[in-house]
This record gives C-alpha cells, structure tokens and sequence, in this order.
C-alpha cells in the first residue's frame, strides 16, 4: 500500500519541533526513526498525519554522564545504545536489550526515544527503563517536565506524553558496584518481538523486575520483586504468573505466555545467582 | 548422437559441472526486468477493491465518492468486467465427481472469501487507486461462512453453493488388497491424527502483470509474472475472446514462485480484461497483505491414519483417511482437487507392501482459494507415512532405520508398481539410507543423544524417506482436458559470429533454469556455455511448452534442448564436412571449434563457418542443408510421471522449559537421476528443505471462525530465516532414467517434500521419554508444551 500523510515538516531544533507540532491542529506526528510510524503509515493504519521529523535534531542525540545518572538522548539509535561504553557500564540492561530488538538495519534507524513514546507492549526498552527505574524527559508547549517510567506507560501503545511534547531524552541510575542486569526472552524466530520477557535487576537493595509482552503495557512485577527478596523463587515465579495478563493470539495463547514468564524467571535467577528453584 | 555420461574427461563436459549463472550479475546488480520495473506509455494502475467479509451478499456499489479522487479513471464493478470476460469453472475430467461453481474476475452479486475482488479502480497512479478503492461503498449482506473443514459436510452446516448440492467439492477413495483383513492380523496398529497447516508461497516479488491492448493490432500483450506463460496464453484468449494467436505472454525476470504463480488469478485476469476496455496499459502488483488474501493457499489438511505391522516390523496396511479444505472455488485451471488427490497417491510410498486404503475429502469454505504450492502434497503424504512408521516402530521397540530397511522397496525391485497404483522406473532408497547414515554418522549421533539425555538436554532425531512425482506426462493435466502442455520445446540456432542462442519453453523463476539449459546447449552443440544465450518466456518467440511446474524443467526441458542442440551440431557438421571436404562423423566440434574427432585437431572456428554460411553461401555446393537451427519437442511417454526418491534427516533439540525446538542439522540424500549442475540441485534441495522447515515449525494461515485472516503479514505469519536455518549436509545418489538422454529427473521439490515429516520424528523421538507426542503442525513452542502436559489454561 501507499502511505498517506498530510505533510511534512523537518524541524531544525526541539523548539521549532514543539511549535510545528502544535500548528499541526491535533494531526502532527513525530517521525524519528521511523522504523513503527512508516510500517504502520504503509499499512494505512495511520493516514493523513502531519509528520515532524525530528531525526536531523543533533542536540537529542548522545549519551552522557550527569551527575548520578546517565542521560540517553532521544535520538540515539538502538546500534549506538548497543556500542556505548557508557551504558554498557552504567546501563548494561539497555545493551543486552538491543541484541533482541529487530535485525541490524532496524537496529541502525530506530531511536530508543521512538521505542519509548510508541509504547509497544512487547519492545524491550520500555521494560528496561522501568526495571531500572528510569525518568523520561519531554518538552512541550508549557515546557519541560519529567514523568518516572513508572507512570509513563499507560496502555498499549499510549504513554503519558501530551498532545504536543516530544520525548527528549532519559534518565537513569548509576549502576551501583555489584549491580547486576540481566534481559531475557523467548522470541519465534531471532529478531521477532517476544512472546515474553524479563528484565531482572539486582541492586544492593533488593529486586527489580519488569516483564514486557504480557499484557497492554511493560509490568513492574512488585509481588514478584518483594518473593524474590524474601529469597523464595517458586514463590516469586508464582507472584509473576498472578501478576501479569498477557493476551493471546496467532503466535501464542495467555497461557502458555504466562507459564513461559515463570520458566524465564526462574533461568533468569538461575543465570543472575545461580539459584534454582 | 550420444553423449558418454560415465567419462567426466569427454570434451565439453559441462552437463555435471557447476557453471556460473548467466542472470546472475544482472540479478545481483539490480539490473533485473521484473513487471513492476516496466513503464509503458499512457500506463493506468488498477487496485481492487476487496471484500471485507467471508460470505456476503453484494448490493449497491456506490462509486461517487471515489470517483472525484484527483487521478481517477474508472472504476469498474464485476458486472460490468463479466460484459468482457467469462467466468470459469476449474474441474478436470480425470478427476472424477470433481465440482466447482462458474468464477468470475471479479465477484458479481456475492462475494466467497475475504480477499476476493469485488471491485476494481484504475487511476494514473497506484496510490490514488489505493485512495480511491478506500471510498468505493459496497453495501454488503453478510452471509453466514462456511469456515471449519471437519463440519464442512454437516446436515446443518450451510451448504456454500447452493447450486451445487453440497460442500463436497471431490472425494477418491482408493483401495488396494484386502486392508480390514490385515488389520485384524497385524501384530500391532499404530494411529495418529495429523495435520498440516494451511500455509502459502511468500515470493519475494508479488503476483505483478502489465497488459495492453493495442486495437490496431488487434493484439493483447501481457508482461506476467507467472510460471505457465503458454498457459496463460490460452485463458486470456479464451475468457476475453481473442484468438490465442493475438495474445502474447512475456515474463522477463519473476522473483520467485514456488507454484504460487501457475495459477490463473481473478485480479490478473480482470487486469487483462480492463486494458482491454480501456485500450491502454494497465498494471496490477499484488502488495503483502493482498499477497496474504490472494495467492493461493495450500496443506490445509487433517488426516486420521493408521498403520499395522507384523512382529518383524513388516508393514501390512496403511489406512488414510486425508480431509482439505479448498476455499470457495477449484483454482483454475489446475484444479484443486490435485493436493488431496496426490496425499492418496503418496502415502506409503517408499514401502513395499500389500494392503492400502486412502481416501480423501475435498470441501469447500469460505477462506483463500487453495490450490499447488511447491512439493504439492507430498510434505502431507510424508509426514502422515513417516510419522507412522516410527510410531510403528516405537510400539514393537525396533529403531526406526531398521524399520525403515525392513519395508522399503529393494534397490533390485524396478520397475515395481505400488499399492497406490504408481509406478517407478528405478529408485534407489537402500542406497540412498545408506549414504544418509554415513553422511550424519547415525551410531555417534544417537550414542550423543542418549548420554545428553541424562543430561537433561532433550534431542532428537528424526528420519523421513520418500518419492517424489516429476517430469509429469498428460496424465496429470492433460487428459483432464486442461489445455497444459507436458510437452516442451528448444529451438537451438547458431549465428554468424558462432554464438548459439537458444529458445525454450520453460521458464526461470529464479532457480537457474537458463543456467542449466545454457550448459546442456553448451555441451550438446559443443561450445563453451558463455556463447550460449538463452532465452524464455515469451510465447511469441520460444517454442510452445509448458513451463515450470512439478520439477519438469531440467528433464523436460533439459532434453528438449539437448536433442535441439545435438541436431544442431549436426546441422554445423554438414556443412563443415562439405567444406572441410571430410565426413561429417570425422568432425566434431569442441570449445567453438571444429575439431578433427580422431586427433581433436581444429579444424576451423564457428565464426568462420558462420561467416560463410550466411555471407558466402554461393561457395557451398547446391542443395547442401544449410539451416543453422533446430527445434526438438520432448514428451515422456514411458511413465506418467519419473518418480525420484531420497530420505531426509533432522536433528534437534527440544526446550521442554519453553517448548522452542533449535534446529542442529540437516541431511538429505535425493537421486534425481543425472545431476545437470551440482550446484543448482544442491541450492534447490537447501531451499526446498527450508520451505519445508517453515511448514513444519512457523507458517500458519490463521482465521478465525468468521473467516477473517488474523495474520496477513510479515510480522504475523512467520516463515524460515536464516538465524533459525541449520546446516543442511546434501547427498546425491543418481539413478538417471531411461526415458532421455539426458536421464535428468526433478530435483526443486524433495526438500520441501521430506523436512517436515524429519522434523516431526526427530521432535517426538526427543519427546517420546516423556511420553508426549506432537502431530500438528507447526509445532509451535506452544504446541509442544501442551503436549508434555504444561500448559495450564
Ligand atoms: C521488522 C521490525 C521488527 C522490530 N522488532 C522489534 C523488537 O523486537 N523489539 C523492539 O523493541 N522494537 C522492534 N521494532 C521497532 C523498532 O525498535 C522501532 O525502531 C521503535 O519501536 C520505534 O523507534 P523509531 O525511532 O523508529 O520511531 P518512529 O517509528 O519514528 O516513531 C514511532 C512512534 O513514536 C513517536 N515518536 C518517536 N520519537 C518520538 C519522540 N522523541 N517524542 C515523541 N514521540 C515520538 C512517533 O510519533 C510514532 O508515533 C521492530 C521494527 C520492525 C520494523
């Protein structure tokens, strides 16, 4: 099919961006890297948009250290989160996350920021920032606000962006000495979104773990977290599988999701601490 | 003249050598002609507007709206495509009882499967035809939908054609011996309910054709992605009324095709009917999740079989009981009858025994028409015989190779006629087992599998012998009255420069048809294969044939072309005897020479012979033949069909905490009679295999109970890449057959004919210390689980 957008505008910085938005009349659309938004455009299920595309935009992209936290710009690519030694020391989730997001030439145009404000509910980077606690950082008309990843996801595909802000950027915690991150996942073929997964994290003061493509939105598994402290896994696996709704369909049904996000929480443990269940 | 196979230092020895491709730089340079890259004058595109229901029926169209859309040209309704085109009826004689209701291009007045076109919308360019088919209003009355196979024949399920009678739309049962009596004397019957997924072809370039209609010429020409040109000469002359001689059919390259393209297609048709209206070019390329609704499906199938063995583990019957569901109509003009006709056809078929009854059950539904796809039938037949068979030999505790030795038919058996009524000319399943064991060291691997399995890790091993049909005579189509041709042509010419050109009838898809013909003219004229250029697929200038389809072009049109070229060297030899004052049978000709044949002494080059045939011609003698060209037609005529064999083996491992199965390796030894190009056999049997590995662990058609497609894209319906790929270790054992020269049988579809069934047996060997067994396919990792028992819903 042939897409159909209403126009398109290439926006110089993030200022200018936010005002094409708010000229577009409720039709503006933030193009990044287009690798969801031209998909769904060439399907038609998205038509008529007002397309701001923000990709030339240097001051989103990047990753540094501030203060206590790593700062990702929103325009940083899934390729270059996966080479940046920054987040494989301070963020070392994001970079196992990037090596079961899509195949290389995705990898290379997709954005983390797209990943995050599209909210699938089985992508991968959304359920690490809340495992690991992240910030998000948008810009709109009122100006600048930042949500914790927490309440940023809120259905599928919808998020606690605003009409009119853009996504600029991310924030998470050092890792701390010791902390260990690990993704895992069980997808039908290589490069295929999940049928379910996990982020695991292991900080000085306790569990956090996040499950993605189990339900509308990634799920921080606190009943999980709080068995995993209390160092019972079947108890923890248990609390998973209570705590999660995922859907079925075509690849696979709620069941066999929900069980399969118990079987990975228990290798997870066992590959994080070498505990068995 | 003949050629000495057995000598592999025999001059212009190319038949047996991998050469390189002649399209391949073309190809990989992006340099290909595919429909989609031809732009012609005053072009219109046409999209269709596709019924967003299973079964309704269609009242007003309202255009209006549509119509405004900047670009648009017209829009046409079926009623008013009917006015130009004539429906069709996809029945063919041989199979007997067979029905199916007059189809139109494009539906009139009801429409049968989500997909299908109900109306069509011509604008300047395709996206205004997209935004113009969007506002096309159709005021549909849904109709309840025929939608489950099994209930399909109910009392009170609705019949679909009413017309018709009922949802039957063929039923065959074929018996053999007295197989009631056998099973009641068996020493142990296994039985198992199978079932394929429905599943579809995926070509890399979609369904794509262009036609004009030039008044003046009174001529159609259309530039087709299809497999069948000569074919789709036929239907377009016949359903347009056009003399068949006013219609030309090109197809420069095709992207792929897997049987998907020798289909006569609603859309495709109406595209020809349209250009014909309106007098201009008109184009139609399929896009995915048209590709998705509209190209045919296929292995739609659940069988019920059985299968009893005596205390040696000697097969004594086999029971099939194979039911499919074809959609709404039989596709012409193949029918689709031929997918279940061939699952009776195959079961059992490496195996000597007595007792066989088969039946199978054609019903009709609202869903994607189906009709051939790659290997048609025979992954069915494959997994239900193969799949027995090591469950016969679990129940008597004997290991499934040696089952296997006990009941294949003996290398020294042939010609043998099977219970199903089939007949080989020479196959070699001892031969062929023998070199798979070897290959994957069968004694190591299994002794690898039992101490991993104290392990914990779960693999398994899985074998699949099998036939499969190729180089097929009328008896597929041809008796049935389908004007098919089994037959096919080359005409081979040498020019003056010495370069040989070479015409055929069958076609290049993309797996290396002109490579092969090429190399065959090569050797059979006697130059090297670089001075060959061959030429198909266009039915104004090759000679008539059938094209490509059930593995019929190296050994159909394989020997056509040798025979062509080897007149033609004669021809050349002729003359270069009249000129070189020598006897023809003294001469030869070598790498573009003419050769003394004693010494190999050159003699004179072909340019210079070419040089004084067509520009001094008055110094040859009088009446001296001088037609440097050579048409030969090839038929088999011996057999209906040149049967070929090989046995597949998979080895894998099973999850049994998330049910993924991870592919390690793949064998496959295949005897498709003389290799032309190792190379190429080599690449269709790999490929084959991974079609097949699809079907077995990812392609599945889903609809739900309305009929409404639930995966019409690339995300959703999942087919093999190349992560998940194993290696794949390919063997060749060559019984070559006696019907040609050439003795080149089919090789494009084993792959995909035993990979299934090999996946199958090697994940419930994995499974079987847990006492799960899997038999519907594809065996998601869900599917396993549920097996095992661990999915709690
Ligand atoms: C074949 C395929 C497989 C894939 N597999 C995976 C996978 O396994 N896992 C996975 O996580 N992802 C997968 N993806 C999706 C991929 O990661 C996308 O890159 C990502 O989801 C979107 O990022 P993008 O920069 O391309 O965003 P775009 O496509 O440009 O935009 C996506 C959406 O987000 C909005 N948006 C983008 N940036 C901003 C911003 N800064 N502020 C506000 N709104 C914004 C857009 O308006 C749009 O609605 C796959 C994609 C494809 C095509």
């Amino acid at each position: 099919m042939k897409a159909l957008a209403g126009g398109y505008a290439r926006a110089r910085d993030v200022a200018h961006a936010v005002d094409l938005l708010a000229k577009a009349d409720g039709m503006g659309r933030v193009l990044a890297g287009g690798q969801s938004l031209i998909a769904a455009m060439n399907m038609r299920l998205s038509t008529g948009d007002m397309l701001v595309d923000i990709s030339r935009i240097d001051a989103l992209r990047g990753v540094t250290v501030d203060g206590e936290s790593l700062r990702i710009g929103a325009l940083t690519r899934h390729a270059d989160i996966g080479a940046d030694p920054l987040v494989a020391r301070h963020a070392p989730l994001l970079a196992q996350a990037v090596q079961h997001i899509a195949h290389a030439a995705i990898r290379n145009r997709g954005t983390i920021g797209g990943s995050l404000a599209h909210a699938d509910p089985a992508a991968e980077f959304p359920a690490c920032v809340l495992a690991l606690g992240g910030t998000i950082h948008l810009q709109g008309p009122e100006g600048a606000r930042t949500v914790a990843a927490e309440d940023f996801f809120i259905d599928i595909f919808e998020t606690a962006i605003a009409e009119g802000e853009i996504l600029t950027a991310i924030t998470l915690p050092l890792a701390e000495a010791g902390e260990q991150h690990l993704l895992i996942e069980t997808a039908r073929r290589s490069g295929d979104y999940a049928l379910a997964g996990l982020c695991l994290v292991k900080r000085a003061a306790g569990y956090r773990l996040s499950a993605f493509s189990v339900g509308p939105r990634p799920v921080l598994a606190v009943a999980a977290m709080e068995r995993l402290d209390a160092g019972d896994v079947a108890g923890a696996v248990a609390a998973l599988r209570a705590e999660i709704d995922p859907p079925g369909d075509t690849q696979a049904s709620a069941a066999y999701r929900r069980h399969l996000a118990g079987v990975l929480l228990t290798r997870a443990l066992h590959d994080l601490t070498g505990e068995t269940a | 003249m003949t050629i000495s196979f057995g000598n592999p230092d025999r001059p212009n020895s190319y038949i047996g050598k991998t050469v390189p491709r002649p399209n391949a730089p073309r190809l990989v340079q992006g340099r290909g002609k595919y429909v989609d890259d031809i732009v012609l004058p005053r072009m219109a595109h046409v999209v269709f507007v596709r019924s967003p229901h299973a079964h309704a029926q269609i009242g007003a169209i309202d255009t209006a709206e549509a119509s405004g859309v900047k670009g648009v040209l017209r829009i046409f309704t079926g009623a008013e495509i009917a006015a130009v085109c004539t429906p069709w009826v996809a029945v063919l004689a041989h199979l007997k009882g067979l029905k199916s209701p007059p189809q139109h291009a494009v539906a009139v007045d009801r429409t049968c499967w989500v997909g299908e076109p109900v109306a069509a919308v011509v604008a300047t360019s395709r996206a205004a035809a997209e935004e113009a088919a969007a506002l096309v209003e159709v005021d549909y009355t849904p109709l309840p939908a025929v939608t489950d196979m099994m209930t399909a024949l109910d009392a009170d399920t609705p019949v679909l054609h009413p017309e018709m009678g009922d949802n039957l739309a063929f039923r065959r049962l074929h018996e053999e011996g007295d197989v009631e009596a056998a099973f009641a004397r068996a020493h142990k019957v296994v039985e198992a309910h199978f079932k394929t997924a429905r599943h579809t072809g995926v070509t890399l370039e979609p369904r794509s054709i262009l036609v004009d209609w030039n008044p003046a010429e009174g001529q159609m020409t259309a530039w087709h992605a299809t497999q069948a040109p000569h074919m789709m000469q036929t239907v377009f002359a016949k359903h347009l009324d056009l003399p068949e001689g006013r219609v030309r059919v090109i197809c420069d390259d095709v992207g792929g095709s897997y049987g998907i393209k020798v289909h006569v297609y609603p859309d495709e048709v109406a595209t020809a009917a349209i250009a014909k209206i309106m007098a201009r070019p008109v184009k139609f390329v399929a896009d995915r999740l048209e590709s998705f609704t509209t190209d045919i499906h296929a292995r739609d199938h659940e069988i019920g079989a059985r299968l009893a063995v005596d205390a040696d583990g000697k097969i004594l019957a086999f029971d099939i009981d194979d039911w499919t569901a074809i959609g709404a109509y039989s596709v012409y003009p193949r029918t689709s009858a031929i997918e279940g006709n061939q699952v009776v056809n195959l079961c059992g078929g490496p195996y000597d025994f007595a007792n066989y009854r088969a039946q199978t059950s054609v019903v009709f539904q609202n869903k994607t028409p189906t009709c051939q796809y790659r290997a048609v039938g025979h992954p069915i037949a494959v997994a239900v015989t193969e799949g027995l068979v090591d469950m016969a030999a679990a129940a008597i505790g004997m290991d499934p190779v040696e089952i296997r030795r006990r009941n294949l038919y003996a290398d020294d058996a042939y010609p043998v006629t099977s219970p199903a009524k089939m007949r080989f000319e020479g196959l070699s399943h001892h031969a062929s087992l023998n070199k798979l064991l070897e290959l994957m060291n069968y004694d190591a691997l299994r002794a690898e599998q039992a101490a991993l399995r104290e392990k914990g890790i779960h693999r398994g091993i899985g074998i699949a012998s099998f036939i499969e049909l190729t180089n097929p005579s009328p008896f597929m189509y041809g008796i049935g009255g389908a004007r098919i041709s089994a037959q096919d042509g080359c005409t081979v010419r040498m020019d003056p420069d010495g370069s040989i050109v070479a015409l055929s009838g069958v076609t290049e898809q993309g797996q290396g048809t002109e490579a092969m013909l090429a190399q065959i003219v090569a050797e059979g004229v006697g130059v090297p294969p670089a001075r060959v250029r061959v030429i198909t697929g266009d039915t104004q200038v090759t000679p008539y044939g059938g094209g490509t389809w059930a593995s019929r072009g190296a050994g159909i049109g394989g020997e056509a072309a040798l025979q062509s070229a080897l007149a033609l060297k004669a021809s050349i030899l002729e003359v270069a005897g009249a000129m070189l004052q020598s006897p023809a049978d003294a001469l030869d000709i070598r790498d573009g020479q003419v050769v003394d044949s004693a010494t190999g002494e050159a003699r004179m080059p072909l340019e210079e012979l070419g040089r004084i045939v067509y520009f001094r011609g008055d110094t040859l003698p009088k009446g001296l033949p001088r037609e440097l060209v050579q048409t030969r037609h090839f038929i088999t005529s011996d057999y209906p069909f040149a049967f070929t064999n090989g046995v597949q083996a998979s080895y894998l491992e099973v999850d049994t905490g998330t049910g993924e199965v991870k592919l390690l390796k793949h064998w496959c030894v295949e005897d498709c009679g003389r290799i032309i190009n190792p190379q190429l056999v080599d690449e269709q049997i790999r490929g084959g295999i991974v079609q097949g590995l699809g079907g077995a662990l990812y392609e599945e058609i889903h609809y739900d109970a309305d009929g409404q497609l639930l995966n019409g894209s690339m995300a959703d319906y999942l087919v093999p890449m190349a992560a998940e790929m194993p290696d794949m270790i390919v063997g060749h054992v060559e019984t070559p057959t006696m019907e040609s020269a050439l003795g080149a049988k089919g090789a494009g579809e084993a792959g995909t004919a035993g990979a299934p069934a090999a996946v199958m047996n090697a994940i419930n060997d994995a499974l079987r210390p847990m006492g799960a067994q899997v038999t519907a396919m594809p065996f998601t990792p869900e599917r396993i689980l549920r097996a095992m028992g661990q999915i709690e819903d």
